[in-house]
């Protein structure tokens, strides 16, 4: 008769598990990054001509920050606590003011036509211009898009932007597209 | 009458222990998938600016970091009080950047490639200049998908 083998006694498993348990514990890091999503444009190719573009100047706004962290929004002076309703009335028109930009009707999927800006953000900076700063004002154009996005949902599907579905929130992200062009580096610093 | 006299005690039977270990196991299982080991080491001082628009970042692992800001106390005698870059674990110039991205590129699988996301940690004190340098140097080598890296207002 084969000899029986004894049992492995198991009953510190769980406490080598533990220490392993803890060591992961204090390892382990759960916060998560955040910020401001953004996307750079191509480097355009030194080959290719520079062509005129034509985009008429009322559909673009320049927002310029300078080495002071002085903006300026349009040709005014303001700050940065003003940006945003400065922005949501030049994306949205209300008035139909030659001087704002103009709406095409474009038609988008799964929703039908309808009336979008053709306005564009240009964010010039400084090279003196503080991270701060810049970051204040990203912030408040975002914040503008944002909350003309939620208008938009509000408006059609009876609710905000982050609470639909992923085929309402691509119809609202056509309806308010997000046109922040952050411009070639220049130095505005001289007169 | 004393016949009736129970003298064995009543104790309360152990909850059996066995599956505590299986409990354990699965809590270990669940820590060692969702930690990242990488710590890299900060070499420059970050106090993230502040912005309340803030989006999650997806995918954390398709994310390579760069780090802008003034070098720690430590260090400051080495290489001053300016505004440095550090990527991975030492400071690097911005023409660096270029190397540093097609590194970081070719550690990811072929289909994750266009995902690629670069999260921008800049110190609140930064000036722009170095940013913007920084910007156009990941324009030259097409790592378009960008991230501000910021923080939730604390009120």
């Amino acid at each position: 008769m084969a000899k029986k083998t004894p049992e492995i006694n198991s009953s510190s498993t769980a406490d080598m598990a533990f220490i392993l348990l803890c060591f992961f514990l204090m390892t382990t890091t759960m916060d998560q990054d955040k910020g401001l999503q953004r996307r750079l444009p191509p480097m355009p190719d030194p080959n290719q001509k520079v062509e005129d573009q034509k985009v008429n100047r009322r559909n673009i706004i320049v927002v310029k920050i300078n080495s002071a962290d002085r903006l300026l929004a349009g040709s005014e002076p303001m700050d940065v606590s003003q940006l945003k309703d400065k922005i949501k009335e030049f994306l949205t028109n209300p008035t139909d003011d030659p001087n704002l930009p103009e709406k095409e009707e474009i038609e988008i999927d799964n929703f039908g036509p309808c009336m979008v800006s053709k306005g564009v953000i240009s964010l010039q900076n400084d090279r003196g211009t503080s991270y701060q700063a810049y970051m204040a004002v990203q912030n408040e154009l975002v914040k503008a898009v944002n909350e003309l996005r939620d208008d938009f949902a509000m408006a059609n599907y009876g609710k905000l932007y982050l609470k639909c579905n992923e085929e309402e929130q691509a119809v609202v992200r056509k309806a308010v597209p997000q046109n922040i062009s952050e411009a070639e580096p220049k130095d505005v610093s001289k007169k | 009458m004393s016949k009736f006299k129970q003298k064995e005690k009543r104790t309360v039977p152990n909850p059996p222990s066995g599956s505590l270990s299986d409990i354990v196991f699965m809590l270990l299982f669940f820590f060692m998938v969702t930690t990242t080991m990488r710590t890299e080491e900060s070499k420059v001082q970050v106090v993230l600016p502040e912005a309340s628009e803030i989006a999650k970042l997806e995918r954390k692992d398709l994310t390579s970091y760069i780090n802008i800001g003034t070098p720690i106390r430590s260090l400051q005698g080495q290489f001053g009080n300016d505004s440095r870059i550090q990527l991975n674990d030492s400071f690097k110039t911005v023409d660096e950047i270029r190397d540093f991205i097609a590194a970081e590129r070719d550690a990811l699988s072929e289909a994750d490639r266009s995902f690629m996301t670069v999260a921008i940690k800049a110190d609140e004190n930064t000036r722009m200049g170095i940013v913007t340098d920084v910007k156009q140097e990941l324009r030259k080598c097409s790592a378009l998908k960008i991230m501000y890296t910021a923080r939730k207002p604390s009120n």
